[in-house]
């Protein structure tokens, strides 16, 4: 196979990225397509986990990080309060799904199919250089502290907002 | 140089803190106003107060500022700041009106964007300074007003709140230096309009006629926004060569006189924003909102719908009018779309007036007649008698406004329902009385009166300057206005007590009563007495009797300025203190090539001068000036140079007579209608079917409601509605569900569509095929979120797809 | 390594992704799904900042999490709401909305 062959591309980082990237997409499939909603949310985590190792294969750690952190460790522990609140059938469902999911199946595979030929068109055999090092928090901070410091507050605005709309939206009464 | 020698001071140079210090105490009152002890309404009072005191400062100044430019003529500002004035040599051939006054201009970068910069700042000239002193000083006695009428109010606070941010938002506008910060002002106001008109909002009617007030203003609004950009690209390249930039306001007007400006960008530019001011300035045929905004309490009618945030729109048109004057080639035709839709607001709204039982509605509609007069006065050329029509009518409207209030609140149980709950008030309420006779006297412009010396300049000017036809229109307005306030007069005030001016406890019909005889509007009354339900302390229900004084201070301080105000430029007396200190002179002005355009620095931003030329003594209307010639090499202009027409008794003859007959006639059919005596009036609309037809069409207001809420909506949302529906049954359901039974159903529609209305014929399939279009395309609005997702993404990759196919 | 490869997988999410929110019938599972379409945009991100070596990209997925953290809390919020008034979070029965 030539792409495991050209010259700079690392042979243990390939492999890792399509183990990891057949997980991915099997996990996301079962979140689209399971029956049970626990699962689904379970199958989640390991698709956002994925994506986690994702980044570290490319060289961003500090992303990985806030990924773990934010979404395993928050956003996950919310769905599934959201699902335990919401009392849905802990086991299979018969109708997870809405009478025209069928719809679904063309429109998302003309995106995939018009996404990857994109791709291919525009960056095919483009080949990344692996970073000696990973990116340093230094460097993200410098950008986010400095040129990106008016979205990062606007960001925290953002943040701050959601979190009262969210307490005046489930507060009972 | 000349530029350098005018005086300023402190007020002028600082005038843009008079915006900034009420919005600052509209974030202290939503901050700490429940705190207060008196709730909040101090801290509104203290900062408009402040205001109201810069703003006298800057008057002054400016008063100082034009008598240095003229070189201190004798009959200018006496002896007010004459110790502070220095003398200054004569400007070239001074004179009356000749020298050039340069505007306190600064500016300050808003923010950039794309190499441009926007400015934020204040230009300051007789204009700004007109309306800031008069904004302040009828927001400050609309405040102590407040606190009396809206006492004990529930949302107390939040109303001085939105009194205070509304008068900053009008100030700001003011005292734009270019347009996007006139925008800011003028959306600021509508949204404040919004929540004042609708601060009574439990009441659906209520809210009702806020969103009304917002939707009909946001239409106007579209022009706002399309007239700006149309200036500025038609503008931009000249003004940033000549050292300004397409939005500041200097860098429009000298742009629209400097001969190189294309006739037809400053049509449409004019055309649009005109558009925004028939918004705003419920100017026909969007005049429906002003009426139904007085669903508000009565001190937001008086501030807003009087004098403040309805001239926002003449104030537009007054402030870019090199635009529409060269645009509209105002001097050189008898006839344009100001004048036109001035003209047309001035019959329209007046006959409205005849027919409402609401005192406040019948205000509203004379507001909006009057408005017509100020836009007719602009229409014709008469710049300056318009901009004193806003002057004058602020003060007098706002004490008719007042006075309404003061009746609901003491005479009539809080009712605004003229023939139900007035009549007699004269006696119980004479100070109340007074002040709305006065106020109604300068309204129809009784001779000495302020009213008659704005109005008869406008009339004057409108046949000086060959608008013939408008001449006899506003004529006719002059007939209707005393006609209709004579009506009003004479129920409120005389004839016998009728309902709770009488004294009569209706408790339980009150509301019923109202609800009934007017289902679609000023339900407020209920809503107003239940209000004050809370503080049954000052006596309404003891029958009539006069206001407190913190309601009719405010009313003898109006209806004294209502006469008095008219004297600053009464040219039956010679005064025209007015003229001098307003208008912009219209002659050309040297450019100093030194002064480039230097946003961002404190100084004087936009163009800057060096030296005035002084204009033609004895200059031919038509062949030169300012407007009618193009500057010459070096110089710009920044107003046309107009003409007024010279007063004289024999000229204001006919419209003093008409306002004579108006006050007569119709306190005899008055009489006759509504009071004992009998005469031919009596029960006129049930015996003679023509009166009955009009008196119909004028309840109706026109079926203008009507054609908006019912035939346009109708026309468009429904179709547009029917057709998604179509799409969805034909299409998407063909799609999804099984081909075979798309096939039937297209085998179907084919069969019904094309056999039948083929056969039934070509009328009935046009009608049909519109209506079965329309039905189609309904279900794409499922309201279920999945359908509308597939279709989102759907659309977006079709799109993708077409995208990469078209570059390829 | 190539860089079809991030951005192939980041298509084949992303498209999972909204096949997820056309074809579920309950809300959190929708939810679930925009998730996933905004950690593919993330994985996109990543490797054009990886591309360029530059933090620029970085801290949009940065942005990109934080924004994402606060649609799901609102977002369950609203669903926790719809639930308490209808007993039911089923997206089809929602129908408020139909025109």
């Amino acid at each position: 196979m030539s792409l495991m062959l050209a010259a700079d591309v690392n042979v243990a980082q390939n492999v890792s990225f399509y183990i990891i990237a057949a997980i991915m997409v099997f996990g996301a499939l079962r979140v689209v397509s399971g029956r049970n909603v626990v699962h689904a949310a379970l199958w989640l985590v390991v698709v956002l986990g994925g994506v986690a190792a994702q980044y570290l294969l490319a060289a961003a750690e500090f992303v990985a990080i806030s990924q773990v952190m934010v979404y395993i460790g928050a956003v996950m522990v919310l769905f599934l309060f959201g699902i335990m609140l919401t009392r849905a059938t802990i086991g299979d469902e018969a109708d997870l799904n809405n009478k025209n999911w069928s719809i679904g199946i063309p429109v998302s595979l003309l995106l995939a199919g018009t996404l990857v030929w994109v791709i291919v068109d525009q960056y095919g055999g483009e080949v990344l250089a692996s970073p000696e090092e990973p990116m340093s928090t230094t460097a993200i901070s410098d950008v986010f502290l400095r040129e990106g410091l008016v979205p990062f507050l606007a960001l925290s605005f953002v943040l701050l907002a959601a979190a009262i709309g969210a307490i005046v939206l489930a507060r009972k009464d | 140089m000349l530029g350098a020698t005018l005086s300023s001071g402190w007020f002028l140079e600082n005038a843009w803190l008079i915006p900034l210090i009420p919005a600052i105490g509209f974030v202290f009152i939503i901050l700490f106003g429940k705190k207060m002890p008196q709730n909040g309404s101090e801290i509104g009072i203290v900062s408009i107060g402040i205001s109201l005191a810069i703003a006298i400062g800057a008057t002054f100044q400016w008063i100082d500022r034009v008598n240095s430019a003229s070189g201190g003529s004798d009959y200018a500002s006496g002896g007010f700041f004459g110790a502070f004035r220095a003398i200054f040599p004569t400007a070239a051939d001074g004179g009356y009106g000749a020298s050039f006054v340069e505007p306190v201009v600064k500016s300050w970068t808003w923010w950039q964007s794309g190499g441009l910069e926007f400015g934020i700042g204040q230009h300051i000239d007789g204009l700004a300074i007109m309306l800031l002193l008069l904004v302040t000083f009828i927001s400050f006695l609309v405040q102590i007003y407040s606190t009396e009428y809206v006492s004990g109010d529930r949302r107390y606070t939040h109303f001085f709140a939105s009194l205070t941010l509304f008068s900053a938002g009008m100030l700001v506008m003011v005292l734009a230096e270019n347009m996007l910060q006139l925008i800011l002002g003028w959306e600021i106001m509508g949204l404040c309009s919004f929540m004042l008109i609708g601060h009574w909002w439990e009441e659906e009617a209520n809210s009702r006629a806020a969103l009304k007030a917002f939707f009909t203003v946001r239409v106007g609004d579209v022009g706002l926004l399309v007239g700006t950009a149309i200036i500025f690209f038609g503008a931009n390249d000249w003004a940033v060569e000549h050292g300004s930039n397409g939005f500041s306001i200097r860098g429009i007007s000298a742009w629209a006189l400097s001969g190189e400006a294309s006739q037809s960008v400053l049509f449409w530019g004019g055309v649009a924003l005109f558009i925004a001011s028939i918004g705003k300035s419920g100017q026909f045929p969007l005049h429906t909102w002003l009426p139904d905004a007085m669903a508000g309490p009565t001190p937001v009618s008086s501030l807003l719908h009087s004098s403040t945030m309805v001239v926002a729109g003449v104030f537009l048109v007054a402030r870019l009018y090199p635009v529409f004057f060269v645009g509209f080639d105002i001097l050189d035709t008898t006839v344009n779309f100001i004048t036109i839709i001035g003209g047309i607001t001035i019959i329209v709204a007046a006959a409205l007036a005849f027919v409402q039982d609401d005192i406040k509605k019948v205000l509203a509609y004379s507001t909006v007649s009057q408005l017509g007069y100020m836009m007719l006065g602009l229409g014709v050329g008469a710049w300056l008698p318009a901009v004193f029509h806003i002057f004058t009518h602020a003060f007098f409207k706002c004490a008719l406004f007042l006075g309404a209030g003061s009746i609901s609140h003491s005479g009539s149980h809080h009712s605004f329902d003229m023939k139900k709950d007035m009549g007699g008030l004269a006696k119980k309420m004479p100070i109340t009385a007074a002040t709305w006779m006065v106020s109604t006297a300068a309204l129809c412009g009784i001779p000495f009166f302020s009213g008659f010396f704005s109005k008869d300049e406008i009339i004057d000017n409108a046949s000086h300057n060959g608008y013939q036809f408008f001449y006899y229109v506003a004529l006719v307005g002059a007939f209707m206005t005393p006609a209709y306030m004579t009506r009003a007069t004479y129920l409120t005030f005389f004839g016998k007590p009728r309902g709770a001016a009488a004294g009569e406890h209706h408790d339980e019909g009150h509301d019923d009563a109202h609800g009934a005889a007017h289902a679609d509007h000023d339900d407020h009354n209920g809503d107003a007495h239940d209000d004050h339900g809370a503080h049954d302390d000052h006596g309404a229900h003891h029958g009539p009797h006069e206001s407190p004084w913190r309601i009719t201070a405010p009313l003898i301080v109006l209806s004294i300025l209502a006469i008095g105000s008219g004297y600053l430029n009464a040219p039956a007396f010679g005064t025209h203190y007015f003229t001098d200190w307003v208008e912009p002179v219209g002659v050309e002005v040297a450019l100093d090539d030194e002064y480039g355009y230097s946003s961002g620095e404190d100084e004087s931003a936009g163009i800057v001068l060096a030296a005035v030329q002084a204009g033609d003594e004895e200059y031919d209307v038509k062949a030169k000036g300012c407007g009618f010639a193009d500057p010459s090499e070096g110089t710009v202009c920044y107003a046309p140079k107009l003409s007024h027409a010279v007063f004289s008794w024999s000229k204001a003859m006919p419209s003093i007579i008409l306002v004579f007959a108006g006050i007569l006639f119709s306190a005899w059919v008055c009489m006759g209608i509504y009071g004992d005596r009998r005469n031919p009036f009596a029960g006129l609309t049930s015996k003679f079917a023509p009166a009955r037809w009009v008196h119909t069409l004028l309840v109706n207001k026109y079926y203008l409601d009507h054609l908006y809420e019912k035939v346009i909506v109708f026309a468009f949302a429904h179709p547009i509605a029917r057709a998604a529906y179509w799409v969805n049954q034909n299409i998407l359901d063909g799609i999804v569900n099984n081909v075979g039974r798309g096939g039937r159903r297209t085998g179907e529609w084919v069969y019904r569509n094309v056999d039948q209305r083929v056969v039934d014929g070509a009328v009935n399939a046009s009608g049909l095929a519109a209506s079965e279009g329309g039905h189609a395309l309904q279900p794409v609005q499922s309201g279920k979120v999945n359908q509308y997702g597939a279709l989102l993404f759907g659309a977006a990759t079709v799109g993708a797809i077409v995208l990469i196919l078209v570059n390829i | 390594m190539y860089a079809v490869n991030f951005l192939i997988l980041a298509a084949v999410l992303f498209s999972i992704g909204v096949f997820g929110v056309i074809a579920r019938r309950n809300a959190v599972m929708v939810l679930m799904s925009i998730e996933l379409i905004l950690n593919s945009v993330n994985l996109n991100l990543i490797a054009f900042a990886m591309m360029n070596n530059s933090p620029e990209g970085h801290v949009f997925a940065l942005y990109v999490i934080a924004v994402a953290a606060a649609e799901v809390g609102v977002g369950l919020a609203m669903v926790l709401m719809i639930y308490r008034n209808r007993r039911s979070i089923a997206l089809d029965e929602l129908s408020v909305m139909k025109g």
